[in-house]
């Protein structure tokens, strides 16, 4: 319907991502704005508890078969091709992740509709849809304006509160059955591969402690371990700490090691040596604990305590261990 | 086995980007191009893939900035042809018009895979792999990591987050968005870029017309962070770690 | 590979030029003779342009009591040409990136056998053959060939420590000025922390002693040598054509660098490429305006010293006095020497692109050579380490935080030095 706002709910393992509640939450506020509904779209196989979660929408869409079992770019496209054809949304929104990529921007292009990625912010005024994309590794935001009556919206993870999409409430679900054939596709899954368990890529992490100098000792390495296992991230470390063998060189960051761009970036008394700023610089966010105001750790980063990271530490990790409950 | 790399420049980021006077785009005066480094990796995949199977590795590029010196690297590095799709982007251009550039100059070189950078930096209306993709009529998968060949299919690991990866087996021909090459992107040394530069020679493939309009207009660009760049977190340390909280819930880091 | 067994020779008796000498030592081992040895490795290098010299070496290792990187580790000249005779790559090998191109086995090798010019040889045909580089340098590679610096920093951004010099700075792009001076700063004085605080300095000094300089912010690049050294030839020669171009749009009488390497350069490499200078390093030009600079140093900088001869301004170019002159004219400096200076002064670890190999040549050596050098001048009791190469500064920061000695050892360059002395 014109005005209507979808939600495509994305899941792996028999679980709902988290940006898909946070999308929901934009979603019904968006939807309200523009006197629409707010439909989510669930795709997949017994994908019943997976639907009943989802009751901040107004109606759940659930195309359930065997073939969509898990998450393949071919037939999940096809499928989701067809429901917006058919439908015809105001918005559909697609999380920008992995399975994301491979949905919104072949939907565009196929049903020619258009999209705007790396969505982190989006409004809705008297039905005028603006979007802020962050683009230019977040160097720089930009504004577009919809200028046709649907358009596709990629949103970046952790954009916005997951809080306001969820709901107790039951929604209604709406069965569909895909409308082509989802046998003899180009396209098939094998299987999952899971990480082995002890191999930590610290390119890979989200979240990263990170260790200097200022820790003085390996002994005290335990103390940013158990921040990092808190916050659900790993440790890494600058060239110093590697040098002395207190940690592999798999976890260090910067000129000789690893360039890390993690959602967070939480140094311990590093002092901030370009040779290590080069690594670390693109991080989303930077907390920087060092004793010296003068760091230059404290030029590049977006947060700066100045203090001993023996007092903040416990504290700190106290405090998150709290507020996860 | 013909592989096929498109390949676009984005702003470089080293430069600190400026936004012109209309607000609307990055002042072009400071602006210098560079590769897309996915894209790198989609060449240094379809390289290896190369050295595995034989075959040959075909660079296609939209006239615009470094193009030459980007397709004579891609030469000296180990490719076998060079394409420029003719028609001055250096204004800039959107991604789906790009796609379609790619799309009719890809239809004209013929391919049995096609590699690209999964993203780039400046991807306003998406990604160009999947696009083109789509307006090809192609399977596709994206944020490959792995990549190996078996017969007339290919073998591709997509990553998922928390490290958890998705196995596919994909019938070519095919669009890959590559993440990331099983290697360090390979290095071209100068004497060989220069070598290129004297003796290779850059073909010119059609792109076509592409439509004006996206759907979309920008408004406004504009700097996300203002005023001094780190924030002072004061008190005791328990006031310090409250804040601290604070701060990541507000970020959705917690 | 074609080794065969020693033949034992055993005769009767043993007759030579008509005299019978026979005796116990009738029995004898036949002479082993080279061409046991699979000689394709050793002829990979020797037959490049440069790597010739190799060959002529006759094991008598002389190199080894002498190079830096043994002292450290499992490495030398010597021990080059018996791998290579017993089936070692070089090409392939680590070896081939632990070279720091330091010349102090030259110095002492009866038989000229020159690892200045044979690893930048073996390197190249590596590199050419695409064979692994390492990491780091392969970024300091891409950074240089993009940014004209190894740091991958924006070449506007090359002169924007002049803005906290505290002097006026010419910027020769601007003013287009002819100057007396053209001051080559560097990639390290333009853009690290600590090297920013030695072109400050330099700034200071030159305006102090009204020299008519200028510099060519972001149209300076980097100078090469070092580039040249690891291997990448080709970069090396685009950059001092590029170099060369800016040099020429504008109007001076002498080149000042701030580094040795590019000292080096713009002395032995440029000529070649058609740009002829009268380079000075910053010592050489300072120490010439000793006599204006003197009555400058008015406050004593109390403190024991010691002067770490940077091996392409010593060894390479055989300047060893005047940057100890200009130690011995700053009021209250106490200079000793370490054991191992002048002629035959220890290496830092950084030349020869080792800047840039830091985390490679790690894993081959018990320790650095910078924290080897740190230990040394620590063992004379020096307050301070005093250094005019732009390499050093940090690495042998680093390196006193590594061995311990934070606090006790404090690393300066020369200009720093001056600079402190200059402010009463």
């Amino acid at each position: 319907m014109p005005n209507d706002v979808f939600v495509v709910a994305e899941h792996l393992k028999n679980k709902l991502s988290d940006v898909t509640f946070e999308m929901l939450g934009k979603g019904r506020e968006i939807a309200d704005a523009c006197g629409g509904k707010l439909v989510a779209v669930v795709l997949g196989s017994g994908t019943k508890d997976l639907a009943a979660q989802l009751g901040v929408a107004d109606s759940v869409i659930s195309v359930d078969d065997p073939a969509l079992e898990h998450f393949s770019p071919e037939a999940y496209r096809i499928v989701l091709s067809s429901v917006v054809k058919d439908r015809q949304p105001k918005l559909t929104l697609i999380a920008n992740t992995s399975m994301g990529m491979d949905l919104a921007a072949p939907l565009s292009a196929e049903l020619n509709i258009p999209l705007v990625a790396y969505c982190k912010g989006l409004s809705a005024d008297s039905g005028n849809v603006s979007v802020t994309s962050q683009l230019y590794a977040g160097k720089v935001d930009v504004e577009s304006s919809i200028t046709s009556a649907q358009a596709i919206i990629s949103v970046l993870a952790g954009s916005f509160a997951g809080d306001a999409g969820r709901s107790e409430r039951t929604p209604s679900i709406e069965e569909v059955r895909p409308s082509t054939s989802l046998n003899d596709l180009r396209v098939k899954f094998r299987r999952l591969v899971e990480p082995e368990p002890s191999d930590v890529d610290i390119t890979k992490e989200e979240k990263l402690v990170s260790i200097g100098r200022g820790i003085q000792s390996q002994d005290n390495i335990a103390l940013a371990e158990e921040l990092a296992a808190a916050l659900g991230g790993a440790i890494s470390a600058s060239r110093p700490i590697i040098d002395n063998g207190w940690l592999p060189k798999s976890r260090q960051v910067g000129k000789s090691g690893m360039s890390v761009k993690p959602k967070l970036y939480l140094t311990l008394g590093i002092s901030g040596a370009p040779e290590h700023v080069e690594g670390m610089k693109d991080a989303a966010t930077i907390i920087a604990v060092n004793t010296d105001p003068r760091a230059p750790i404290f030029d590049i980063a977006d947060y700066a305590v100045v203090g001993d990271l023996f007092d903040i530490v416990p504290a700190l990790t106290e405090r998150i261990k709290g507020a996860k409950g | 086995m013909k592989i096929l790399v498109p390949m676009k420049q984005v702003p470089d980021l080293v430069e600190e980007l400026e936004i012109d006077s209309s607000g609307k785009r990055l002042n072009r005066d400071f602006l210098k191009f560079k590769l897309n480094e996915f894209d790198e990796h989609a060449l240094e995949e379809a390289l290896l893939l190369k050295e595995q199977h034989g075959g040959e590795v075909v660079v296609v590029t939209l006239d615009m900035a470094e193009a030459d010196n980007l397709l004579f690297t891609a030469i000296a590095k180990g490719a076998d042809k060079i394409f420029k799709i003719p028609g001055n982007c250096d204004e800039g251009i959107d991604c789906h018009s790009a796609a379609q550039m790619f799309a009719t100059a890809a239809k004209s070189i013929g391919f049995d895979l096609i590699l690209t950078g999964v993203q780039a930096a400046d991807d306003r209306d998406g990604q160009v792999g999947m696009l083109l993709a789509a307006f090809l009529g192609l399977p596709h998968v994206s944020v490959v990591t792995g990549l190996s060949l078996e017969g007339a299919s290919a073998i591709v690991h997509k990553e998922y987050a928390g490290g958890v990866m998705a196995e596919f087996e994909v019938v070519l021909p095919a669009v890959f968005g590559i993440q990331a090459a099983r290697h360090t992107p390979r290095y071209a040394p100068v004497s060989k870029v220069r070598q290129a530069w004297k003796t290779s020679k850059i073909e010119t493939v059609d792109g076509g017309t592409v439509p004006a309009s996206n759907g979309s207009v920008v408004n406004r660009m504009f700097k996300p962070e203002s005023g001094k760049r780190a924030e002072l977190i004061e008190g005791s340390p328990d006031d310090v770690a409250g804040k601290i909280v604070d701060l990541l819930k507000s970020r959705g880091l917690l | 590979m074609g080794i065969t067994k020693p033949i034992v020779i055993e005769k009767e008796t043993a007759v030579v030029d008509g005299v019978d000498i026979s005796g116990a030592w009738n029995r004898m081992f036949e002479q082993r003779v080279i061409w046991d040895y699979d000689l394709r490795h050793m002829e990979k290098v020797t037959a490049l342009e440069g790597g010739e010299s190799l060959g002529w070496c006759y094991q008598c290792a002389k190199c080894i009591a002498v190079c830096p990187v043994d002292i450290v580790g499992d490495y030398g000249p010597r021990k080059i040409f018996r791998k290579l005779q017993t089936g070692m790559d070089l090409l392939e090998s680590s070896d081939l990136w632990l070279c720091t191109t330091c010349m102090n086995c030259l110095r002492v090798c009866p038989k000229e056998v020159n690892m200045v010019e044979i690893m930048p040889a073996a390197r190249e045909q590596a590199i050419l053959d695409g064979k692994a580089i390492p990491d780091e340098l392969q970024k300091a590679f891409d950074n240089i060939s993009k940014y004209g610096n190894p740091q991958g920093e924006s070449a506007r951004k090359r002169a924007d420590w002049v803005k906290d010099a505290g002097v006026p700075v010419n910027i020769l792009p601007t003013t287009k000025k002819p100057v007396d001076v053209l001051w080559y700063v560097g990639s390290y004085p333009s853009y690290h922390g600590r090297g920013k605080d030695a072109a400050k300095a330099m700034a200071r000094i030159l305006a102090a002693l009204g020299i008519d300089f200028g510099i060519l912010a972001h149209e300076e690049k980097e100078d090469g040598d070092s580039v040249r050294l690891a291997g990448e030839k080709g970069l090396f020669e685009m950059l001092a054509e590029e170099n060369i171009k800016v040099f020429n749009k504008y109007r001076f009488k002498k080149l000042v660098v701030t580094g040795p390497h590019e000292y080096n350069a713009f002395k032995h490499e440029y000529p070649k490429l058609g740009g002829e200078y009268d380079v000075l390093h910053y010592t050489q030009f300072l120490a010439g305006h000793l006599e204006q600079l003197k009555p400058l140093l008015r406050k004593r900088v109390s403190a024991r010293v010691t002067f770490h001869d940077p091996c392409y301004l010593g060894r390479h170019n055989g300047e060893y006095v005047a940057p100890r002159n200009l130690l011995k004219a700053i009021p209250g400096i106490d200079v000793v020497e370490m054991f191992r200076c002048k002629e035959n002064g220890y290496c830092c670890g950084g030349g020869g692109g080792g800047m840039w190999l830091d985390s490679f040549s790690r894993d081959f050596t018990s320790e650095r050579l910078s924290e080897r050098r740190v230990r040394e001048a620590v063992e004379v009791g020096a307050d301070i380490l005093a250094v005019c190469c732009p390499y050093e500064v940090s690495r042998f920061e680093d390196a006193v935080k590594s061995t311990g000695h934070d606090g006790k050892l404090v690393v300066r360059d020369i200009l720093e030095l001056i600079d402190d002395s200059m402010r009463m």
